[in-house]
């Protein structure tokens, strides 16, 4: 399975998963093709992010005078509830690992699927459940509580807060399944040759991601369950004049929330990993280290969540054991960054759309890093909390970063996907528009944070206009930017060049099969010799269908 | 520099010492981060150049990190993280602990206002009045829900949590005013949980704290029921204020005049009430019994409806009880909430 000679034209398999077995709806939603669960996955949460970012720009532009502008405090307060449950709970989380790792993981270990398809399935109609009911709670009311209903106010809250954290719950249900899934694939099914030291970097990242879903998201079913509880028959669980403790739902909660980050995260920077190798045409910088970091992460992310109660009164002693954990998980991925870094040494670098995606990943990745390793200096914290800073912070780290990689994913892989190449020229200007409307919007909130303006802020004093203005024409410059690429993905579709099984040149596993790959993924049982980032054998004929070819 | 380094920011200007020693670790925090930054995209970009890709049959070699590579980038990133940690822990852990002699400030958040309470018993409404040059320790609770007790320009924040006190102090330098926001989401009019901090000088404080206590001493003496300040009637107002507090109609409806989710039950009874539809009616027993059963029938001008509504849930003895309560709150004896002055000196009668 040497890439294509050159000269080749690149050739569209007629038999792929997207015409076997049928093309009907029904054989769509009957089907247990992991890849076509993954396409399913993709556009669902596709749906969601659209969702929420309209919430997103709904908040920008009543947040543009200091007073009332569009909607009232209640419709405000539930919108940017709604915008952080639907981007958190329905895009960010299931987006890379149940999308593009479904798709991508049983490929990339050589197997013809996940080792439990049928549960596959129903973990995404569990998702669909969840967010139906959660969407019916929205439609009926939605709540005002913020994503991170802390409590006593969302158990005593009039809004219908209880369909949506029975929604958000199901949704849980829906990625344990999809972690012990990929978890067991990895295990068991990993063709001949594919030995663990030569498992690819996306893999050992949605494995590490796995592992978390499994272990923490159990704990969030179990609060936002007592939460419903308390709010629908009143026992005093947390809320303090029934006799509850309204901090120990904070504990409960950002012990699985924080972790929720690395959810976010890792599979991010499992997408990157191939992206700077395939781009660079080079083997990784530190493989061991890059695989191992990302395990590191998903270990110590389990000991931080005390970060977020700095200022809720907790001891000192426990503030300071929080705060250095939390530095640790700064050291892991600052290891991630100077490896990938120093892969680009010696390489061929190509910048493509995914390498720009890329290079905003790192840019968000570095400032949103080491402003999350400020916070947790601990006294930076107390005046931080729960301004803008820290919105702008974890827009930064966990959707700046996460938004470059699933769009990196979506352009890197939209060949594997669709068997067809998007245009570079308008992916260039798409995310021109994307990375630099991110940090324009997010900028001013930096500033907006230190200048002192608390979040979840209806109206404000006049002082914060100007950068709040700033931040909403950053966010309209994203909009437009999210446009332009939807309308040329859509388009390339139907009438992208034809891209052949590898056009890219890349080393990965899945570049080996045809494009879109067939039902079983692979013609023959593949059997793997080399790692799936090594460069320095490539045949002497020119690697694949490279540029120029689509022009 | 300093100075320049804080505009840039945009930060707030610094109220005291810890403001000052807080906003000395961001700085350093910013440039080392603005250095690295520069290094590490430095390096990327210079990368980039030199090893853009010049034609399709480029070759690489495989290159493998030496030990001293991953050592070098755990070190060097730790050893920062330390330092940086070493400067703000010990911050945070002397924000905690007031020193001996402070003053004590109670405070307490509820929806949506802040009422602190000074030693010997004078209180006020969302302002906040302290001496300049001595620690004040603050001892914060919630009334209700979880509240954030937020000074920007002392970079001073501390949950207020029902059911328990949190503690946290300060030293303001000068005599000045300063914003004091709720930072932690708590319902409808969050943004508008507003309250100001007055730092005075020390002795127009101790002038101003001393004609507290004395009008305080006086409105007591007043009441018809020590500690009372509130005229106590008959049993069925009593009752009334029982059931207004069980029921939660006191979370929304304040009893001492201020501005609250609901309009405020003092004198209410036979108030003239402009309604949200322009028409306008007078609160007598039959209007008082409607927005109870039906609060979104007639609400009043610049209030949300947000009321559930009571129907079933109250019986119709409850209800009487409810109305006479707020008929009884038609006496007001001291009106609570000063903004500027002594406030408790405006007892009738003088």
């Amino acid at each position: 399975m040497s890439p294509l000679p050159a000269g080749d034209p690149p050739v569209y398999a007629a038999r792929n998963y997207l015409n076997t077995p049928a093309t009907g709806l029904r054989s769509w939603l009957t089907t247990l093709d992991h890849k076509r669960i993954g396409v399913m996955f993709l556009v669902a949460t596709l749906v969601a992010f659209a969702l929420g970012g309209v919430f997103a720009l709904l908040i920008r532009i009543e947040l543009l005078t200091p007073g009332p502008t569009i909607m009232d405090a209640m419709t405000y307060n539930r919108i940017f509830t709604l915008h952080g449950v639907v981007m958190i709970f329905l895009f960010m989380i299931p987006a890379i690992p149940s999308g593009f790792g479904n798709f991508l993981l049983p490929i990339m270990l050589g197997a013809r699927d996940v080792a439990f398809p049928r549960l596959n399935l129903l973990s995404f109609y569990l998702y669909l459940a969840g967010a139906a009911i959660a969407l019916w709670g929205m439609i009926h009311g939605g709540a005002d509580t913020g994503w991170t209903f802390y409590t006593p106010y969302s158990t005593t809250t009039t809004t219908k807060v209880v369909p949506i954290l029975l929604g958000a719950f199901v949704v849980g249900f829906s990625s344990i399944l999809t972690g012990l899934n990929f978890i067991v694939t990895t295990h068991t099914l990993r063709a001949p040759g594919i030995t663990w030291s030569k498992l690819p970097l996306f893999v050992w990242s949605i494995y590490a991601t796995s592992v978390i879903q499994i272990l923490a998201t159990p704990v969030l079913g179990m609060t936002l369950l007592l939460v419903a509880i308390e709010h629908a028959f009143g026992w005093g669980i947390f809320d303090p004049a029934r006799g509850g403790d309204p901090v120990l739902f904070q504990h409960f909660f950002w012990f699985y929330s924080h972790p929720a980050v690395y959810i976010m995260i890792l599979p991010a920077m499992a997408v990157m990993s191939e992206v700077v190798c395939a781009f660079s045409r080079k083997n990784i910088f530190g493989y061991k280290a890059v695989a191992y970091s990302s395990l590191g992460i998903a270990f110590v992310g389990f000991f931080t969540w005390g970060h977020h109660l700095f200022t809720s009164g907790q001891s000192p002693y426990d503030a300071g054991v929080f705060g250095v954990l939390t530095m640790f998980v700064g050291i892991f991925t600052a290891i991630k960054i100077f490896n990938w870094v120093a892969t680009l040494y010696r390489g061929s670098i190509s910048f493509k759309t995914p390498f720009l995606y890329f290079l905003g990943f790192l840019f968000f990745l570095f400032f949103g890093g080491m402003t999350g390793v400020a916070l947790a200096t601990v006294s930076l914290d107390v005046h931080w909390q729960d301004t803008y800073f820290v919105v702008a912070h974890f827009h930064f780290i966990m959707v700046g970063s996460t938004i470059m990689a699933f769009l990196a994913a979506l352009h890197y892989w939209w060949p594997k996907l669709t068997g067809r190449l998007y245009s570079e020229r308008w992916g260039l200007v798409g995310a021109v528009l994307i990375i630099s409307g991110f940090v324009f919007t997010f900028l001013p909130q930096f500033l907006l944070g230190n200048e002192g303006m608390p979040r979840r802020y209806f109206a404000y004093p006049a002082r914060y206009q100007a950068l709040n203005v700033a931040s909403s024409a950053g966010a309209s410059v994203l909009a437009i930017g999210f446009s332009v690429v939807l309308v040329y993905l859509l388009v390339a579709l139907r009438h992208g060049p034809v891209a052949g099984s590898n056009p890219w040149g890349s080393r990965g596993y899945e570049w080996e099969t045809s494009s879109p790959p067939p039902l079983e993924n692979f013609e023959v049982v593949p059997a793997f010799e080399r790692g799936p980032h090594e460069y320095h054998d490539l045949p002497a004929a020119a690697p694949g269908a490279g540029e120029g070819r689509h022009a | 520099m300093s100075d320049l380094l804080r505009r840039l920011l945009f930060l707030p200007p610094a109220a005291s010492q810890h403001a000052r020693d807080v906003d000395s670790l961001h700085f350093f925090v910013v440039i080392t981060t603005m250095l690295a930054g520069l290094a590490i995209f430095g390096t990327a970009l210079a990368f980039m150049i030199r090893y853009r890709r010049r034609g399709e049959d480029d070759r690489t070699p495989e290159i493998q990190p030496r030990h001293w590579h991953e050592a070098l980038f755990i070190g060097v990133p730790l050893a920062f993280f330390l330092v940086w940690f070493a400067i703000g822990y010990p911050q945070f852990v002397e924000s905690t602990r007031a020193p001996p002699g402070a003053m004590d400030v109670f405070v307490m958040g509820k929806q949506w206002m802040w009422k602190f309470a000074y030693p010997g018993g004078p209180s006020s409404l969302d302002e906040l009045r302290v001496p300049a040059g001595r620690p004040v320790r603050l001892l914060i609770t919630s009334r209700d829900v979880i509240h954030s007790f937020f000074v920007p320009d002392l970079r001073l924040k501390q949950d207020a949590l029902p059911g328990r006190y949190t503690e946290t102090w300060f030293q303001a330098d000068a005599p000045g005013r300063h914003q004091i926001f709720c930072a932690e989401y708590c319902g409808l009019s969050h943004s508008g949980m507003l309250a100001e901090l007055v730092v005075m000088k020390p002795e127009e404080f101790d002038a101003w704290i001393a004609l507290q206590r004395r009008g305080l001493a006086r409105a007591q003496d007043a009441a018809a029921v020590p500690g009372d300040l509130l005229a106590a009637g008959s049993s069925l107002v009593e009752q009334g204020r029982n059931v207004a507090a069980v029921q939660g109609c006191l979370k929304c409806h304040s009893i001492d005049g201020s501005r609250h989710i609901g309009p405020t039950w003092r004198d209410l009874y036979r108030r003239r009430e402009r309604l949200s539809t322009g028409a306008v009616v007078t609160a007598d027993e039959a209007y008082l019994t409607r927005s109870m059963m039906d609060p979104a029938a007639e609400i009043v001008d610049g209030y949300q409806n947000v009321m559930p509504t009571y129907q079933g849930k109250l019986t119709p003895p409850e209800v009487a009880a409810v109305v006479e309560f707020i008929k009884s709150l038609k006496t007001p004896a001291v009106r609570a909430g000063p903004s500027e002055g002594p406030v408790y000196e405006s007892t009738p009668g003088r």
